[in-house]
């Protein structure tokens, strides 16, 4: 899994590539929670359209994100997920989770990376 | 009930980076019953699982050893069977509710509910200190049946 960040002032955001599992999940976490330390952002936005395989493993980095930014009183974004992903996510009621800049709803659209 | 046309058994140890193995190996061995993307999909999604399991729970403080055995049949029942030799699960009904699980902060308690809702059966059988069997089932549509080697 590789990750890009940047920094501004409007907040933090990461942009997630590669297969999200248990054995990637460790260190990306590590990196974005320094990160987002760092930075003191106040948003955090996670960029999923890389992503092409996510397990439960990515569900658990999702809620552990969620409630970083929260106890921060910051906000998590969740951006670029496919249908395959939003699958899992349902699972998890992820749909449900203020994280969404728009509805989560089943687009085609798989590539491409949303910059703002 | 009729045999196999044909299977596949791997032996790894629980590191996790043969996470991403795991799910490579039963993919290209799926391969030759030309399954669709979402089919593929979901049984990469339900490995990664039984495997991820293993590794954090299983043999949680220890290496051991994972099997995966992969049986294909005729008429597109694939059916996987993850064994490890570790620590056992004491309640197996109790674990497989969704949401529960003993594994703190980065876990969700969902494997279960992924490998239940991406197979067509799921089947769990433990013993505390010997370790445990997940059975897992899923029917591959026939699409190109005459290029079935059987
Ligand atoms: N192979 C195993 N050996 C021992 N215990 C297991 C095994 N698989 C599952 N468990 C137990 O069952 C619980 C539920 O497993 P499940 O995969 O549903 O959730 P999780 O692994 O805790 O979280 P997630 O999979 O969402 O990251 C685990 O927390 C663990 O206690
Ligand atoms: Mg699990």
């Amino acid at each position: 899994m590789v990750i890009r960040m940047d920094a501004t002032p409007s907040g933090l955001t990461v942009w997630l590539s590669g297969e999200l599992d248990h054995h990637s999940a460790r260190s990306l976490r590590e990196q974005v929670d320094a990160a987002v330390v760092r930075s003191s952002a106040t948003v955090l936005r996670l960029d999923f359209s890389g992503v092409t395989f996510m397990d439960s493993s990515g569900i658990g980095l999702i809620m552990g994100r969620y409630r970083l930014l929260q106890s921060r009183g910051g906000k998590l974004l969740v951006v670029g997920v496919s249908d395959r992903l939003l699958r899992v996510m349902k699972l998890a009621g992820l749909e449900r989770l203020p994280v969404w800049e728009t509805a989560p709803v089943d687009t085609k659209k798989k590539q491409g990376v949303t910059r703002k | 009930m009729k045999k196999p046309m044909n299977e596949m058994k791997v032996t790894f140890p629980s590191r996790s980076a043969n996470e991403g193995f795991a799910r490579a190996a039963v993919a290209a061995f799926l391969s030759q019953l030309d399954p669709a993307v979402d089919e593929l999909a979901d049984l990469r999604t339900a490995v990664s699982e039984a495997v991820t399991n293993c590794i954090v729970h299983a043999y949680r403080d220890e290496i051991g050893m994972i099997t995966i055995h992969m049986k294909l049949y005729a008429d597109g029942r694939t059916v996987i069977k993850i064994r490890d030799r570790g620590c056992g699960i004491d309640n197996v009904d109790k674990a497989m509710e969704p949401l529960f699980t003993t594994g703190g902060d980065d876990r969700s308690g969902l494997g279960f509910s992924v490998m239940e809702s991406f197979t067509d059966r799921l089947r769990v059988s433990s013993h505390i200190g010997k370790g445990t069997v997940v059975t897992m089932e899923k029917y591959i549509a026939v699409r190109h049946r005459q290029a079935r080697v059987v």
